[in-house]
Protein backbone atom coordinates (compact mmCIF):
# COMPACT_ATOMS: atom_id res chain seq x y z
CA UNK A 1 0.00 0.00 0.00
CA UNK A 2 1.28 3.41 -0.98
CA UNK A 3 0.55 6.04 1.63
CA UNK A 4 1.22 9.80 1.69
CA UNK A 5 1.10 11.78 4.92
CA UNK A 6 0.96 15.58 4.83
CA UNK A 7 2.58 17.01 7.94
CA UNK A 8 3.16 20.47 9.35
CA UNK A 9 5.92 21.93 11.47
CA UNK A 10 4.26 23.66 14.39
CA UNK A 11 5.30 25.37 17.60
CA UNK A 12 5.30 23.39 20.82
CA UNK A 13 1.96 24.29 22.40
CA UNK A 14 3.51 24.41 25.88
CA UNK A 15 5.18 27.65 24.72
CA UNK A 16 4.39 30.91 26.47
CA UNK A 17 3.61 32.70 23.20
CA UNK A 18 4.65 36.26 22.44
CA UNK A 19 3.36 38.35 19.58
CA UNK A 20 6.03 39.50 17.10
CA UNK A 21 6.75 43.19 16.51
CA UNK A 22 4.59 43.22 13.37
CA UNK A 23 1.52 42.45 15.53
CA UNK A 24 0.44 39.81 13.02
CA UNK A 25 2.56 36.78 13.85
CA UNK A 26 4.12 34.79 16.67
CA UNK A 27 7.60 35.73 17.88
CA UNK A 28 9.52 32.53 17.05
CA UNK A 29 12.61 33.37 19.12
CA UNK A 30 13.34 30.52 21.50
CA UNK A 31 10.24 28.57 20.44
CA UNK A 32 10.61 24.81 19.94
CA UNK A 33 9.03 23.28 16.85
CA UNK A 34 7.99 19.72 16.09
CA UNK A 35 5.54 17.70 14.01
CA UNK A 36 2.10 19.17 14.75
CA UNK A 37 0.26 16.93 17.25
CA UNK A 38 -2.37 15.31 15.02
CA UNK A 39 0.10 14.98 12.14
CA UNK A 40 2.23 12.76 14.38
CA UNK A 41 -0.80 10.51 14.85
CA UNK A 42 -1.26 10.41 11.08
CA UNK A 43 2.38 9.32 10.56
CA UNK A 44 1.92 6.59 13.18
CA UNK A 45 -1.33 5.42 11.56
CA UNK A 46 0.43 5.21 8.19
CA UNK A 47 3.35 3.22 9.62
CA UNK A 48 1.00 0.76 11.33
CA UNK A 49 -1.02 0.24 8.14
CA UNK A 50 2.18 -0.43 6.21
CA UNK A 51 3.45 -2.84 8.87
CA UNK A 52 0.14 -4.68 8.94
CA UNK A 53 0.11 -4.87 5.15
CA UNK A 54 3.68 -6.19 5.17
CA UNK A 55 4.55 -4.14 2.13
CA UNK A 56 4.23 -0.58 0.91
CA UNK A 57 5.76 2.82 1.13
CA UNK A 58 5.10 5.86 3.32
CA UNK A 59 5.90 9.29 1.87
CA UNK A 60 5.78 12.36 4.10
CA UNK A 61 5.13 15.77 2.55
CA UNK A 62 5.48 19.19 4.13
CA UNK A 63 4.99 22.75 2.86
CA UNK A 64 7.12 25.60 4.17
CA UNK A 65 10.55 27.07 4.60
CA UNK A 66 13.77 25.06 4.92
CA UNK A 67 13.13 24.36 8.61
CA UNK A 68 10.38 21.88 7.69
CA UNK A 69 13.13 19.49 6.56
CA UNK A 70 13.87 18.87 10.23
CA UNK A 71 10.21 17.87 10.71
CA UNK A 72 10.37 15.58 7.66
CA UNK A 73 13.57 13.95 9.01
CA UNK A 74 11.77 13.26 12.28
CA UNK A 75 9.00 11.43 10.36
CA UNK A 76 11.66 9.52 8.41
CA UNK A 77 13.32 8.53 11.69
CA UNK A 78 9.95 7.20 12.92
CA UNK A 79 9.94 4.92 9.85
CA UNK A 80 8.60 6.80 6.84
CA UNK A 81 10.41 5.86 3.63
CA UNK A 82 10.83 9.14 1.81
CA UNK A 83 10.05 12.81 2.09
CA UNK A 84 9.06 15.72 -0.12
CA UNK A 85 9.69 19.33 0.90
CA UNK A 86 7.41 21.74 -0.94
CA UNK A 87 9.56 24.79 -0.53
CA UNK A 88 8.14 28.27 -0.02
CA UNK A 89 9.00 31.05 2.38
CA UNK A 90 5.39 32.15 2.75
CA UNK A 91 2.72 29.71 3.88
CA UNK A 92 -0.61 31.53 3.51
CA UNK A 93 -3.39 31.76 6.11
CA UNK A 94 -5.85 30.52 3.48
CA UNK A 95 -6.49 26.77 3.87
CA UNK A 96 -7.74 26.55 0.29
CA UNK A 97 -4.48 27.97 -1.09
CA UNK A 98 -2.53 25.38 0.98
CA UNK A 99 -4.84 22.56 -0.13
CA UNK A 100 -4.25 23.51 -3.79
CA UNK A 101 -0.46 23.14 -3.43
CA UNK A 102 -0.73 19.82 -1.57
CA UNK A 103 -3.35 18.43 -3.97
CA UNK A 104 -1.08 19.27 -6.91
CA UNK A 105 1.72 17.24 -5.28
CA UNK A 106 -0.59 14.31 -4.37
CA UNK A 107 -2.19 14.24 -7.82
CA UNK A 108 -0.76 11.45 -9.92
CA UNK A 109 1.33 10.12 -7.03
CA UNK A 110 -0.52 6.80 -7.16
CA UNK A 111 -1.28 6.85 -3.44
CA UNK A 112 -3.88 4.46 -2.02
CA UNK A 113 -4.27 6.58 1.08
CA UNK A 114 -3.52 10.25 1.66
CA UNK A 115 -3.46 11.04 5.36
CA UNK A 116 -3.49 14.36 7.20
CA UNK A 117 -3.75 15.24 10.87
CA UNK A 118 -7.31 16.20 11.84
CA UNK A 119 -6.10 19.78 12.10
CA UNK A 120 -2.90 21.74 12.39
CA UNK A 121 -2.57 22.35 16.10
CA UNK A 122 -1.46 25.97 15.52
CA UNK A 123 -3.79 27.28 12.78
CA UNK A 124 -6.70 25.12 14.01
CA UNK A 125 -8.75 25.30 10.81
CA UNK A 126 -9.38 21.58 10.28
CA UNK A 127 -9.90 22.34 6.60
CA UNK A 128 -6.91 21.42 4.43
CA UNK A 129 -7.53 17.64 4.27
CA UNK A 130 -11.17 17.69 3.14
CA UNK A 131 -10.39 20.57 0.76
CA UNK A 132 -7.52 18.61 -0.84
CA UNK A 133 -9.84 15.60 -1.21
CA UNK A 134 -12.43 17.71 -3.04
CA UNK A 135 -9.77 19.17 -5.33
CA UNK A 136 -8.50 15.65 -6.09
CA UNK A 137 -12.04 14.30 -6.49
CA UNK A 138 -11.40 11.39 -4.11
CA UNK A 139 -13.50 10.13 -1.16
CA UNK A 140 -12.70 11.62 2.23
CA UNK A 141 -13.39 10.85 5.87
CA UNK A 142 -12.25 13.53 8.29
CA UNK A 143 -11.26 13.23 11.95
CA UNK A 144 -11.09 9.43 12.00
CA UNK A 145 -10.45 8.01 15.47
CA UNK A 146 -10.27 4.45 14.07
CA UNK A 147 -9.25 3.35 10.61
CA UNK A 148 -9.21 -0.08 8.98
CA UNK A 149 -8.29 -0.95 5.40
CA UNK A 150 -8.95 -4.25 3.61
CA UNK A 151 -9.58 -5.27 0.01
CA UNK A 152 -9.35 -1.77 -1.43
CA UNK A 153 -11.90 -0.36 1.00
CA UNK A 154 -11.63 1.56 4.24
CA UNK A 155 -13.76 1.78 7.35
CA UNK A 156 -13.42 4.72 9.71
CA UNK A 157 -15.01 5.87 12.93
CA UNK A 158 -15.53 9.56 13.73
CA UNK A 159 -16.29 10.97 17.16
CA UNK A 160 -19.27 13.34 17.31
CA UNK A 161 -20.69 15.35 20.16
CA UNK A 162 -22.07 12.62 22.45
CA UNK A 163 -22.02 9.98 19.69
CA UNK A 164 -19.85 8.43 16.98
CA UNK A 165 -20.39 7.37 13.39
CA UNK A 166 -18.91 4.68 11.19
CA UNK A 167 -18.34 5.24 7.47
CA UNK A 168 -17.09 3.06 4.62
CA UNK A 169 -15.31 4.23 1.50
CA UNK A 170 -13.30 2.94 -1.47
CA UNK A 171 -9.60 3.67 -1.95
CA UNK A 172 -7.85 5.81 -3.03
CA UNK A 173 -9.06 8.23 -0.38
CA UNK A 174 -8.10 11.08 1.92
CA UNK A 175 -8.46 10.39 5.65
CA UNK A 176 -7.67 12.92 8.37
CA UNK A 177 -6.58 11.44 11.66
CA UNK A 178 -7.85 12.25 15.15
CA UNK A 179 -6.17 11.46 18.41
CA UNK A 180 -6.94 8.01 19.78
CA UNK A 181 -5.74 6.01 16.74
CA UNK A 182 -2.31 5.23 18.08
CA UNK A 183 0.29 7.11 20.06
CA UNK A 184 3.17 8.23 17.82
CA UNK A 185 6.30 6.14 18.39
CA UNK A 186 9.54 7.76 19.43
CA UNK A 187 12.31 7.51 16.85
CA UNK A 188 14.89 4.85 17.77
CA UNK A 189 18.61 5.56 17.46
CA UNK A 190 18.68 3.16 14.53
CA UNK A 191 15.76 5.03 12.98
CA UNK A 192 17.53 8.36 13.41
CA UNK A 193 20.67 7.00 11.72
CA UNK A 194 18.65 5.42 8.89
CA UNK A 195 16.69 8.66 8.32
CA UNK A 196 19.87 10.49 7.32
CA UNK A 197 20.20 8.28 4.23
CA UNK A 198 16.53 8.30 3.20
CA UNK A 199 15.56 10.43 0.18
CA UNK A 200 14.31 13.95 0.84
CA UNK A 201 13.31 15.72 -2.34
CA UNK A 202 13.07 19.52 -2.39
CA UNK A 203 10.55 21.05 -4.80
CA UNK A 204 10.15 24.83 -4.96
CA UNK A 205 6.43 25.70 -5.24
CA UNK A 206 4.38 28.77 -6.06
CA UNK A 207 1.51 29.30 -3.65
CA UNK A 208 -1.51 30.87 -5.34
CA UNK A 209 -3.70 33.73 -4.23
CA UNK A 210 -4.64 33.83 -0.54
CA UNK A 211 -7.99 35.41 0.25
CA UNK A 212 -7.40 35.16 3.98
CA UNK A 213 -5.16 37.83 5.53
CA UNK A 214 -3.99 37.99 9.12
CA UNK A 215 -4.77 41.49 10.37
CA UNK A 216 -3.77 40.99 13.97
CA UNK A 217 -2.62 38.41 16.50
CA UNK A 218 -3.08 39.02 20.20
CA UNK A 219 -2.94 37.20 23.48
CA UNK A 220 -6.30 36.63 25.15
CA UNK A 221 -6.94 38.76 28.23
CA UNK A 222 -5.33 37.23 31.31
CA UNK A 223 -7.77 35.66 33.72
CA UNK A 224 -7.89 37.60 36.93
CA UNK A 225 -8.54 34.58 39.11
CA UNK A 226 -6.31 33.36 41.84
CA UNK A 227 -8.77 33.75 44.68
CA UNK A 228 -8.78 31.02 47.30
CA UNK A 229 -11.97 31.30 49.33
CA UNK A 230 -11.35 28.67 51.99
CA UNK A 231 -10.26 25.20 52.99
CA UNK A 232 -12.02 21.86 53.20
CA UNK A 233 -15.74 21.12 53.39
CA UNK A 234 -16.22 24.20 55.63
CA UNK A 235 -15.67 26.41 52.57
CA UNK A 236 -18.66 24.95 50.72
CA UNK A 237 -21.36 27.34 52.06
CA UNK A 238 -19.25 30.36 51.04
CA UNK A 239 -18.61 28.80 47.61
CA UNK A 240 -22.32 28.21 47.05
CA UNK A 241 -23.13 31.77 48.18
CA UNK A 242 -20.59 33.22 45.70
CA UNK A 243 -21.87 31.02 42.87
CA UNK A 244 -25.40 32.26 43.58
CA UNK A 245 -24.88 35.94 44.30
CA UNK A 246 -21.64 36.93 42.56
CA UNK A 247 -21.18 34.59 39.59
CA UNK A 248 -24.95 34.00 39.31
CA UNK A 249 -24.46 30.52 37.91
CA UNK A 250 -26.41 28.55 40.51
CA UNK B 1 -28.57 44.20 -0.10
CA UNK B 2 -27.15 40.73 -0.23
CA UNK B 3 -28.76 37.63 1.19
CA UNK B 4 -27.08 35.31 3.69
CA UNK B 5 -27.09 31.53 3.78
CA UNK B 6 -27.24 29.23 6.81
CA UNK B 7 -26.79 25.47 6.87
CA UNK B 8 -28.91 24.08 9.71
CA UNK B 9 -27.32 21.01 11.26
CA UNK B 10 -29.54 18.16 12.40
CA UNK B 11 -29.03 14.68 13.77
CA UNK B 12 -31.56 11.83 13.90
CA UNK B 13 -34.38 14.12 12.78
CA UNK B 14 -33.75 16.82 15.39
CA UNK B 15 -32.24 20.25 14.82
CA UNK B 16 -29.05 20.79 16.76
CA UNK B 17 -28.60 23.93 18.82
CA UNK B 18 -25.55 24.85 16.72
CA UNK B 19 -27.80 24.78 13.65
CA UNK B 20 -30.04 27.47 15.12
CA UNK B 21 -26.94 29.44 16.14
CA UNK B 22 -25.97 29.50 12.44
CA UNK B 23 -29.43 30.90 11.58
CA UNK B 24 -29.08 33.61 14.24
CA UNK B 25 -25.59 34.49 12.95
CA UNK B 26 -26.90 34.74 9.38
CA UNK B 27 -29.81 36.91 10.56
CA UNK B 28 -27.40 39.28 12.33
CA UNK B 29 -25.12 39.60 9.31
CA UNK B 30 -28.08 40.17 6.98
CA UNK B 31 -29.55 42.83 9.30
CA UNK B 32 -26.16 44.52 9.68
CA UNK B 33 -25.76 44.80 5.92
CA UNK B 34 -29.08 46.36 5.02
CA UNK B 35 -31.60 43.67 5.79
CA UNK B 36 -31.24 41.03 3.09
CA UNK B 37 -32.90 37.66 3.41
CA UNK B 38 -31.68 34.62 5.29
CA UNK B 39 -31.91 31.40 3.29
CA UNK B 40 -31.58 28.21 5.30
CA UNK B 41 -30.98 24.64 4.17
CA UNK B 42 -31.86 21.61 6.26
CA UNK B 43 -31.39 17.99 5.17
CA UNK B 44 -32.53 14.72 6.66
CA UNK B 45 -34.77 11.69 6.46
CA UNK B 46 -38.49 12.21 5.65
CA UNK B 47 -40.04 14.22 8.48
CA UNK B 48 -37.30 16.85 8.68
CA UNK B 49 -39.60 19.31 6.84
CA UNK B 50 -41.57 19.61 10.08
CA UNK B 51 -38.61 21.63 11.41
CA UNK B 52 -38.93 24.40 8.80
CA UNK B 53 -41.27 26.40 11.03
CA UNK B 54 -38.76 26.45 13.88
CA UNK B 55 -35.97 27.57 11.53
CA UNK B 56 -38.26 30.43 10.50
CA UNK B 57 -38.82 31.28 14.15
CA UNK B 58 -35.08 31.93 14.45
CA UNK B 59 -35.04 34.31 11.51
CA UNK B 60 -34.93 32.43 8.19
CA UNK B 61 -36.98 34.00 5.36
CA UNK B 62 -36.58 30.95 3.15
CA UNK B 63 -36.16 27.35 4.29
CA UNK B 64 -35.12 24.80 1.72
CA UNK B 65 -35.67 21.23 2.78
CA UNK B 66 -34.08 18.08 1.40
CA UNK B 67 -35.87 14.95 2.56
CA UNK B 68 -34.54 11.58 1.54
CA UNK B 69 -34.58 8.14 3.13
CA UNK B 70 -30.85 7.96 2.34
CA UNK B 71 -30.17 10.90 4.64
CA UNK B 72 -31.12 9.33 7.98
CA UNK B 73 -27.39 9.51 8.71
CA UNK B 74 -25.09 12.40 7.71
CA UNK B 75 -23.90 11.54 4.21
CA UNK B 76 -20.94 13.88 3.64
CA UNK B 77 -20.80 13.79 -0.16
CA UNK B 78 -24.56 14.29 -0.63
CA UNK B 79 -24.81 17.12 1.89
CA UNK B 80 -21.69 18.88 0.57
CA UNK B 81 -22.82 18.64 -3.07
CA UNK B 82 -26.29 19.93 -2.22
CA UNK B 83 -25.06 22.80 -0.04
CA UNK B 84 -22.52 23.80 -2.69
CA UNK B 85 -25.17 23.75 -5.42
CA UNK B 86 -27.51 25.89 -3.33
CA UNK B 87 -24.86 28.40 -2.27
CA UNK B 88 -23.52 28.57 -5.82
CA UNK B 89 -26.99 29.44 -7.16
CA UNK B 90 -27.53 32.44 -4.90
CA UNK B 91 -25.29 35.48 -4.76
CA UNK B 92 -24.70 35.31 -1.05
CA UNK B 93 -22.43 37.61 0.88
CA UNK B 94 -21.73 34.88 3.42
CA UNK B 95 -22.70 31.30 4.21
CA UNK B 96 -22.74 30.07 7.79
CA UNK B 97 -21.97 26.56 8.99
CA UNK B 98 -21.33 25.21 12.48
CA UNK B 99 -17.82 24.39 13.68
CA UNK B 100 -19.20 21.14 15.11
CA UNK B 101 -17.92 17.64 14.29
CA UNK B 102 -20.26 17.57 11.30
CA UNK B 103 -19.76 21.19 10.24
CA UNK B 104 -15.97 20.94 10.38
CA UNK B 105 -16.26 18.07 7.90
CA UNK B 106 -18.83 19.79 5.70
CA UNK B 107 -17.72 23.43 5.39
CA UNK B 108 -14.25 22.80 3.88
CA UNK B 109 -15.72 20.39 1.32
CA UNK B 110 -18.24 23.04 0.24
CA UNK B 111 -15.57 25.77 0.15
CA UNK B 112 -13.33 23.67 -2.12
CA UNK B 113 -16.24 22.77 -4.43
CA UNK B 114 -17.06 26.46 -4.81
CA UNK B 115 -13.43 27.59 -4.91
CA UNK B 116 -14.02 30.10 -2.12
CA UNK B 117 -12.27 30.63 1.19
CA UNK B 118 -13.44 29.55 4.61
CA UNK B 119 -13.16 31.26 7.95
CA UNK B 120 -13.09 28.21 10.23
CA UNK B 121 -14.10 28.04 13.88
CA UNK B 122 -14.83 31.75 14.22
CA UNK B 123 -15.94 33.29 17.50
CA UNK B 124 -16.93 36.72 16.10
CA UNK B 125 -17.54 38.25 12.67
CA UNK B 126 -18.34 41.59 11.05
CA UNK B 127 -18.34 43.04 7.58
CA UNK B 128 -15.61 45.50 6.64
CA UNK B 129 -15.93 46.89 3.13
CA UNK B 130 -15.73 43.96 0.74
CA UNK B 131 -14.24 41.69 3.37
CA UNK B 132 -15.56 39.83 6.37
CA UNK B 133 -13.38 40.17 9.43
CA UNK B 134 -13.42 37.29 11.92
CA UNK B 135 -11.85 36.28 15.21
CA UNK B 136 -10.40 32.78 15.36
CA UNK B 137 -8.53 31.25 18.33
CA UNK B 138 -5.23 29.68 17.25
CA UNK B 139 -2.43 27.87 19.10
CA UNK B 140 -4.94 26.07 21.36
CA UNK B 141 -6.62 29.33 22.33
CA UNK B 142 -3.41 30.92 23.62
CA UNK B 143 -3.47 33.40 20.73
CA UNK B 144 -6.44 35.06 19.05
CA UNK B 145 -6.13 35.83 15.34
CA UNK B 146 -8.14 38.51 13.56
CA UNK B 147 -8.50 37.55 9.91
CA UNK B 148 -9.85 39.37 6.89
CA UNK B 149 -11.51 37.11 4.31
CA UNK B 150 -12.60 38.12 0.82
CA UNK B 151 -14.63 36.30 -1.80
CA UNK B 152 -18.23 35.81 -2.88
CA UNK B 153 -19.45 34.29 -0.79
CA UNK B 154 -17.23 33.96 2.26
CA UNK B 155 -17.90 30.70 4.10
CA UNK B 156 -17.79 30.79 7.89
CA UNK B 157 -18.02 28.01 10.45
CA UNK B 158 -19.12 29.27 13.82
CA UNK B 159 -17.66 27.94 17.07
CA UNK B 160 -20.50 26.39 19.11
CA UNK B 161 -21.79 28.76 21.76
CA UNK B 162 -20.14 31.89 20.34
CA UNK B 163 -23.55 33.15 19.22
CA UNK B 164 -26.67 32.53 21.30
CA UNK B 165 -29.58 31.31 19.17
CA UNK B 166 -32.33 33.96 19.37
CA UNK B 167 -35.86 33.95 18.13
CA UNK B 168 -36.59 36.45 15.32
CA UNK B 169 -39.91 35.04 14.16
CA UNK B 170 -41.15 35.14 10.61
CA UNK B 171 -43.20 32.80 8.49
CA UNK B 172 -40.69 31.32 6.08
CA UNK B 173 -41.25 30.40 2.48
CA UNK B 174 -40.59 26.65 2.49
CA UNK B 175 -39.42 24.74 -0.58
CA UNK B 176 -38.65 21.07 -0.88
CA UNK B 177 -35.71 20.37 -3.16
CA UNK B 178 -33.92 17.23 -4.33
CA UNK B 179 -30.42 16.27 -3.18
CA UNK B 180 -27.74 17.27 -5.71
CA UNK B 181 -26.57 13.67 -5.95
CA UNK B 182 -28.42 10.45 -5.24
CA UNK B 183 -27.45 9.18 -1.76
CA UNK B 184 -27.18 5.69 -3.27
CA UNK B 185 -24.37 7.00 -5.51
CA UNK B 186 -22.24 8.37 -2.67
CA UNK B 187 -18.78 6.78 -2.38
CA UNK B 188 -18.44 7.54 1.33
CA UNK B 189 -21.27 5.60 2.93
CA UNK B 190 -22.41 6.21 6.52
CA UNK B 191 -23.04 2.80 8.10
CA UNK B 192 -24.13 3.55 11.63
CA UNK B 193 -24.55 6.17 14.29
CA UNK B 194 -23.29 4.90 17.63
CA UNK B 195 -25.25 6.80 20.21
CA UNK B 196 -23.41 7.80 23.34
CA UNK B 197 -25.36 8.03 26.55
CA UNK B 198 -28.15 10.25 25.26
CA UNK B 199 -29.13 11.23 28.80
CA UNK B 200 -25.69 12.77 29.12
CA UNK B 201 -25.17 16.34 27.99
CA UNK B 202 -22.38 16.90 25.53
CA UNK B 203 -19.33 18.83 26.74
CA UNK B 204 -19.72 21.36 23.93
CA UNK B 205 -23.32 22.16 24.82
CA UNK B 206 -23.53 21.89 28.60
CA UNK B 207 -23.71 25.19 30.51
CA UNK B 208 -21.92 23.53 33.45
CA UNK B 209 -18.96 21.14 33.30
CA UNK B 210 -17.69 19.17 36.28
CA UNK B 211 -14.28 17.76 35.49
CA UNK B 212 -12.00 15.35 37.29
CA UNK B 213 -8.28 14.61 37.36
CA UNK B 214 -5.73 12.43 39.10
CA UNK B 215 -6.61 14.00 42.45
CA UNK B 216 -9.64 11.69 42.52
CA UNK B 217 -7.10 8.91 43.10
CA UNK B 218 -9.15 6.03 41.62
CA UNK B 219 -11.56 5.63 38.69
CA UNK B 220 -14.47 4.66 40.95
CA UNK B 221 -14.25 8.05 42.66
CA UNK B 222 -15.51 9.67 39.43
CA UNK B 223 -18.91 8.75 40.88
CA UNK B 224 -18.51 11.85 43.09
CA UNK B 225 -17.98 14.01 39.98
CA UNK B 226 -21.01 12.45 38.30
CA UNK B 227 -23.10 13.05 41.43
CA UNK B 228 -22.21 16.75 41.44
CA UNK B 229 -23.05 16.99 37.72
CA UNK B 230 -26.37 15.29 38.39
CA UNK B 231 -27.13 17.76 41.20
CA UNK B 232 -26.74 20.64 38.74
CA UNK B 233 -29.00 18.85 36.26
CA UNK B 234 -27.50 20.75 33.31
CA UNK B 235 -23.90 19.57 33.64
CA UNK B 236 -21.58 17.35 31.63
CA UNK B 237 -18.61 15.40 33.00
CA UNK B 238 -15.10 16.02 31.66
CA UNK B 239 -11.66 14.71 32.48
CA UNK B 240 -7.97 15.48 32.13
CA UNK B 241 -5.67 13.78 29.67
CA UNK B 242 -3.90 11.99 32.52
CA UNK B 243 -7.03 10.08 33.48
CA UNK B 244 -8.26 9.41 29.94
CA UNK B 245 -4.80 8.06 29.07
CA UNK B 246 -5.08 5.76 32.08
CA UNK B 247 -8.45 4.54 30.88
CA UNK B 248 -10.43 5.91 33.83
CA UNK B 249 -12.63 7.79 31.38
CA UNK B 250 -13.18 7.57 27.60
CA UNK B 251 -10.93 9.68 25.35
CA UNK B 252 -13.99 11.62 24.19
CA UNK B 253 -14.29 13.12 27.71
CA UNK B 254 -10.84 14.69 27.56
CA UNK B 255 -10.72 18.46 27.91
CA UNK B 256 -7.49 20.09 26.81
CA UNK B 257 -5.21 21.10 24.02
CA UNK B 258 -5.63 17.83 22.13
CA UNK B 259 -9.14 17.10 23.38
CA UNK B 260 -12.27 19.20 23.60
CA UNK B 261 -12.04 22.98 23.88
CA UNK B 262 -14.89 24.12 26.10
CA UNK B 263 -16.17 27.41 27.48
CA UNK B 264 -19.16 26.73 29.73
CA UNK B 265 -20.74 29.25 32.10
CA UNK B 266 -19.33 27.27 35.03
CA UNK B 267 -16.35 24.91 35.09
CA UNK B 268 -15.62 22.96 38.27
CA UNK B 269 -12.13 21.39 38.30
CA UNK B 270 -11.96 18.56 40.83
CA UNK B 271 -8.54 17.21 41.75
CA UNK B 272 -6.99 18.87 38.70
CA UNK B 273 -3.60 20.51 39.13
CA UNK B 274 -3.89 22.61 35.98
CA UNK B 275 -1.31 21.40 33.45
CA UNK B 276 -0.94 23.82 30.54
CA UNK B 277 -2.38 21.14 28.27
CA UNK B 278 -5.60 21.09 30.34
CA UNK B 279 -5.86 24.86 30.85
CA UNK B 280 -5.73 25.29 27.05
CA UNK B 281 -9.05 23.47 26.83
CA UNK B 282 -11.02 25.30 29.53
CA UNK B 283 -9.46 28.68 30.29
CA UNK B 284 -12.18 30.54 28.38
CA UNK B 285 -14.88 29.23 30.76
CA UNK B 286 -16.86 32.12 32.22
CA UNK B 287 -16.54 31.08 35.87
CA UNK B 288 -13.96 28.59 37.12
CA UNK B 289 -14.04 26.77 40.45
CA UNK B 290 -11.04 24.68 41.55
CA UNK B 291 -10.89 22.11 44.33
CA UNK B 292 -7.41 20.76 44.99
CA UNK B 293 -5.35 19.73 47.98
CA UNK B 294 -2.21 21.52 46.76
CA UNK B 295 -2.46 25.26 47.44
CA UNK B 296 0.36 25.87 44.93
CA UNK B 297 -1.41 24.06 42.05
CA UNK B 298 -1.49 26.21 38.85
CA UNK B 299 -5.26 25.73 38.55
CA UNK B 300 -5.72 28.18 41.48
CA UNK B 301 -4.02 30.95 39.46
CA UNK B 302 -6.90 31.01 36.98
CA UNK B 303 -9.77 29.93 39.23
CA UNK B 304 -12.34 32.53 40.26
CA UNK B 305 -13.06 30.51 43.38
CA UNK B 306 -10.54 28.10 44.84
CA UNK B 307 -11.10 25.65 47.68
CA UNK B 308 -8.03 23.95 49.16
CA UNK B 309 -8.64 20.47 50.46
CA UNK B 310 -9.36 16.83 49.76
CA UNK B 311 -11.71 16.59 46.81
CA UNK B 312 -13.11 13.30 48.15
CA UNK B 313 -14.27 15.07 51.33
CA UNK B 314 -15.46 18.27 49.69
CA UNK B 315 -17.45 16.90 46.74
CA UNK B 316 -20.21 15.13 48.72
CA UNK B 317 -20.81 18.27 50.77
CA UNK B 318 -20.85 20.48 47.68
CA UNK B 319 -23.20 18.07 45.88
CA UNK B 320 -25.66 18.21 48.77
CA UNK B 321 -25.47 22.02 48.92
CA UNK B 322 -26.05 22.35 45.17
CA UNK B 323 -28.99 19.94 45.36
CA UNK B 324 -30.57 22.06 48.10
CA UNK B 325 -29.92 25.30 46.20
CA UNK B 326 -31.52 23.85 43.06
CA UNK B 327 -34.57 22.67 45.02
CA UNK B 328 -35.14 26.09 46.56
CA UNK B 329 -35.80 27.81 43.23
Amino acid sequence: MKIAVCIKRAADMETRFKIAADGRSIDEAGVKFDIADFDGFAVEAALQLKEKDGTGEVTVISLGKDAVQETLRKALSMGADKAVHLKTDAVPADALAIARVLAAELEGGGYDLMLFGRMAIDAANQSVGPMAAELLGVPCVSAASQLGVAGGRGTARRELEGAAEVLEFPLPAVVTIDEGIARPRLPSLKGIMAAKKKPLEVKPVQVGESRVTVIKMELPPERTGGRIIGEGPDAVPELVRLLQTEAKVL
Amino acid sequence: MANTFAFVESRSGELRRVGLEAVTAARRLADATGGGEVHALVMGAPGISAKAEMIGAYGADVVEVVEHAGLALYSPEVVAATAAARIGDGSYRAAFFSASAQGKDLAPRVAAKLGVSLGADVTAFETSGDAIVVRHPVNTGKVIATLSITGTPVLLSLRPGSVTAERAPRTPRVATIAPAIDPAAARVVPRELLAGNTAKLDLGEAPVIVSGGRGLRAPENFKLVEDLAAAFGNAAVGATRAVTDDGWRPHTDQIGQTGRLVSPDLYIACGISGAIQHLAGMRTSKTIVAINKDREAPIFKIADYGVVGDVLEILPVLTEAVRKAKQSH
